[in-house]
């Protein structure tokens, strides 16, 4: 039991019962707050793997960003209580029934199928991952080449997309 | 030893809290907020894909970045909406949406 | 001969312009568009016949032109043409039906005067005029029997044209339902024909033609039911007595000279096949005929309603012609010769003969009816004074019809009897016998009409006059042509001239002259005078004691005669106590109980299912993304696990 599996099982732990928190919790600030957790353990789990910058970004925009976004969002909207009221106690059953189903099927079907036999587990890395494929240099260089390998078309239109959203946001959200 | 089905499983019980949470709020930002856990359930998938199958690319890594900026865009014109719906009925509940009724 | 498609077009358009415009149009505008156009066809089958019969003979024959013919339907091998075919038979029948229709044009104009719907009245005729010349010129069964459906629309909707009148919707229905019904074993006829010999043509020599025939027979007989539907043969006459409550020009157009040959000249049309294939079953045709001549000749001597008498006429002396034509026999090896096929002159000539007498017949009465406004004889009687005119023109086509020399009527009729006698003598000494009660009843309606007691009081009451000369031109004209035809082919007959109408239209299509027997010529005019003196006798004075003493003596028989022998009620009887009681109304019980009841719960079923489905259209978003997932894990279940 080294440190990584430690820190595994700890984020684990976490990242689950955040998860679940999230959707089970009555008051919707709580929901953000487990939220936020949950994408923190995330970019914990990225950090793990060796993907600093992913989970920097992680960090950065969802927890900094979007989080805000949303806890500002719920105080203009007066973030009551949520109530849930005696006609969607069959639509809780149903959907609590439909999610344990699911993911039985799932977690059956990922055991009973041996999918990953052959991969390898994940150690602490040889040497550091960010320094050889996954540098921030590399990831760069690939986002902004325009050959082969490049992914310069889909980080154009993202941008695109992100304008496209700024001008949405302003002009749905605007006084009439 | 962290097996790649580890993960896959924090990812899934993440991915059905969120289902789970999308067919059960009844504020539409909670809902969003159930979108978002399960958008991330994908982000994780993504990335351990990378790392444990194909750990000389990158596609999934930059699939997650692309993920997580387009989670901000979709958030943000999301909240837009719920802004001014909450201006129309003064309340953000999913109840009062039914127009898809027509 | 490019110019015969006008024959066809012209009163097809004055159909569309008085039918879709002439409720803008004032009377007299309407009536002469409608007239013009007919005159103007009338000029161009003059023509045609001119340029066809004056054309060099072929072999001894005209040749059968084809200006037009087009592949309408193609249907695998067969194909349906739409075209112009002229040959001898319907080149007469162009001029017959052009000059009558003019004729009961010119009419119209003072018999409709001031009626509601006159526009619409010639439009009406001008389509019927349309389709009586489409079917004549047919080159091809199908098209003929298209174009025989559309008169049968025609005559439809003239029988009903005063629609307010209860008597003429039902007389309109049953004469369409009676002919549809006849129609339907034409159309049979037309498909075995199709089926089995490859060819809806009138070209019989076509390939397939000799493997076919085994069937022709009955393919023929069927058509002939047909044929006998639209010419009021026993037992579908029915419908041509009612036919007459439209308004009396229409019943001289189509109820007598043009529409109800139809079925004489569908025979006419396939006799090669007749002759080569089916010579036997032509006895049908001679029976039916032989029987209808005499049903109808012995009702018309007993009703009262002139029309009525007219119409049953009609009847008997289209059984002439159809007798004419079953008469004929195959001489050697099946070929047509003059000899055996005597009665197909015979009948087209009397076909001839007959339309122009009996349309005038038709006129003269519309005249009276017009003038005593009734059609009933006893509304009648001492007439000639009044209106000297109809009474000349009348006794003429009376005397044609009779048969007497120097009239048209005798020379065709003649010609019948004597093929009839080569036929049987049997056939022979009865259609004379129907020829001298058809002079008996004939008189018996002039007399009735134009002598005997007058009505007093009601002619007091208003006083009867003689028609416009819109009305009595056309009889004059019709007069005319009768005595002058009766008077040229009674000395071509007698002295043996060619150039009569032997020399245009015969079975083979060589030159015949016509020259009479002298034994039957002199046989049946006697007969004739004899039956007319019998009615003179009987019918002429103010007092009428042999007949009021013949009432007494058989008044089960006048009775019998009078209701046209129950025919129609034993029709009744039929349909509606065997086939609608018996067949119709289980068969409408299994329609409404079994077979709408089924799709009755296919409604019901769906109405309540979607009642029910109708709550999963809710318009809630976590609902339909609720049944969304609960798909995505049925499929996931589905690629799993089986």
């Amino acid at each position: 039991m080294n440190s990584q599996n430690i820190m595994f099982v700890i984020l684990a732990v976490f990242i689950v019962l955040s998860s679940l928190a999230t959707v089970l919790t009555k008051s919707i600030v709580r929901a953000a707050t487990y939220l936020l957790f949950v994408l923190l353990g995330t970019a914990g789990l990225y950090f793990l793997m060796g993907y600093t910058f992913l989970g920097a970004v992680q960090v950065m925009v969802y927890a900094g960003g979007i989080i805000v976004l949303y806890v500002f969002s719920i105080l203009l909207t007066s973030g009551r209580q949520e109530q849930l009221s005696r006609n969607t106690v069959g639509k809780v059953l149903a959907s609590a029934a439909l999610s344990v189903v699911g993911l039985g099927v799932f977690l059956l079907m990922l055991f009973k199928q041996n999918l990953f036999e052959q991969v390898a587990v994940l150690g602490a890395p040889s040497e550091p991952v960010g320094e050889t494929t996954n540098s921030i240099a590399s990831i760069g260089r690939v986002l902004l080449a325009s050959g082969e390998q490049g992914y310069l078309l889909p980080f154009e239109a993202v941008s695109l997309l992100l304008l496209a959203c700024i001008v949405a946001g302003l002009l749905i959200a605007r006084k009439h | 030893m962290i097996h790649i089905e580890y993960i896959l499983i924090i990812s899934a019980v993440m991915m059905f809290a969120g289902i789970y949470g999308f067919l059960t709020r009844r504020s539409t930002l909670a809902i969003l907020l159930s979108i978002e856990l399960m958008l991330n359930s994908a982000d994780i998938n993504f990335a351990v894909f990378n790392r444990m199958l194909f750990p000389e690319g990158h596609e999934g890594y930059l699939f997650s970045l692309f993920t997580i900026a387009i989670a901000a865009a979709e958030s943000a014109v999301a909240i837009a909406i719920m802004i001014n719906l909450y201006r129309m009925f003064t309340s953000i509940g999913v109840e009062k949406l039914k127009n898809m009724k027509w | 001969m490019e110019y015969t498609l006008f024959i066809l077009l012209l009163p097809f358009l004055s159909f569309l312009l008085l039918g879709v415009w002439g409720k803008w149009l004032s009377h007299k505008v309407a009536g002469l568009i409608g007239t013009l156009s007919l005159a103007a066809v009338t000029v161009l089958s003059y023509m045609t016949a001119w340029t066809y019969f004056t054309a060099d003979r072929v072999g001894g024959i005209y040749e059968t032109l084809v200006p037009y013919n087009f592949e309408w339907l193609p249907m695998g091998s067969l194909h349906f043409d739409m075209g112009i075919m002229l040959d001898p038979i319907s080149v007469m029948m162009l001029i017959v039906i052009s000059t009558v229709s003019l004729m009961v044009h010119i009419y119209s104009f003072g018999y409709m005067h001031g009626e509601r719907g006159f526009q619409r009245y010639y439009a009406f005729l001008s389509l019927f005029t349309m389709s009586m010349l489409g079917l004549v010129v047919a080159t091809n069964i199908f098209q003929m029997y298209l174009f025989w459906e559309l008169v049968g629309v025609s005559s439809y909707l003239l029988i009903g044209f005063y629609f307010t009148t209860p008597a003429a919707i039902a007389a309109s229905k049953k004469a369409f339902i009676v002919t549809r019904f006849a129609d339907m074993f034409f159309l049979v006829g037309i498909l075995i024909y199709g089926y089995y010999c490859k060819s809806f043509g009138f070209d019989f020599d076509a390939a397939g033609f000799a493997e076919g025939s085994f069937m022709l027979p009955t393919a023929l007989v069927l058509m002939f039911i047909g044929g006998a539907g639209k010419s009021a043969m026993f037992p579908l006459h029915i419908w041509l007595p009612d036919a007459m409550e439209g308004p009396t020009p229409v019943s001289a157009l189509i109820h007598a000279a043009t529409m109800v040959v139809a079925g004489v000249y569908q025979i006419a049309r396939l006799f090669p096949l007749w002759i080569q294939y089916a010579p036997e079953s032509l006895s049908i045709v001679v029976w039916v005929g032989a029987f209808t001549a005499f049903y109808a000749a012995a009702v018309a001597c007993a009703q009262s309603d002139i029309k009525r008498v007219l119409a049953f006429s009609t009847i008997s002396q289209i059984a002439f012609m159809m007798v004419a034509l079953g008469v004929c026999m195959p001489g050697h090896e099946a070929v047509i010769d003059a000899h055996g096929s005597l009665g197909y002159m015979a009948s087209m000539f009397h076909l001839f003969t007959h339309a122009m007498f009996k349309a005038c017949l038709f006129l003269g009465a519309g005249c009276i009816i017009h003038a005593v406004h009734s059609n009933e004889m006893s509304a009648m009687g001492g007439l000639r004074k009044y209106m000297p005119i109809t009474h000349i023109t009348f006794l003429i086509s009376c005397l044609a019809i009779a048969g007497i020399p120097f009239f048209s009527g005798f020379s065709s009729k003649d010609e019948i009897i004597t093929a009839c006698f080569n036929y049987s003598p049997v056939v022979g000494w009865w259609m004379t016998g129907v020829a001298a009660m058809t002079a008996f009843y004939m008189f018996r309606l002039y007399f009735g009409i134009f002598w005997g007691t007058e009505n007093k009081e009601l002619h007091a009451h208003h006083t009867p006059h003689e028609a416009p000369l819109t009305m009595t031109l056309p009889l004059i004209v019709l007069t005319v042509i009768t005595v002058g035809v009766g008077v040229y082919t009674t000395l071509g007959g007698f002295l043996e001239w060619g150039g009569s109408f032997g020399s245009f239209v015969t079975a083979n299509g060589e030159d015949y002259t016509i020259h009479f027997e002298k034994q039957v010529a002199i046989t049946s005019t006697v007969i004739a005078i004899l039956a007319i003196a019998l009615a003179t006798y009987i019918y002429k004075g103010e007092k009428q004691p042999v007949a009021d003493r013949m009432y007494a003596a058989f008044p089960r028989l006048h009775r019998w005669a009078y209701k046209r022998f129950y025919m129609d009620e034993v029709y009744q009887f039929i349909t509606h106590r065997i086939i609608f009681a018996r067949v119709s109304k289980p068969i409408a019980w299994f329609d409404r109980h079994i077979v709408d009841g089924f799709f009755d719960f296919l409604a019901w079923g769906t109405h309540t299912l979607s009642y029910q489905i109708r709550n999963l259209q809710s318009g809630s978003v976590q609902q339909y993304a609720l049944v969304f997932f609960l798909g995505i894990l049925l499929v996931i279940f589905s690629v799993l696990f089986f």
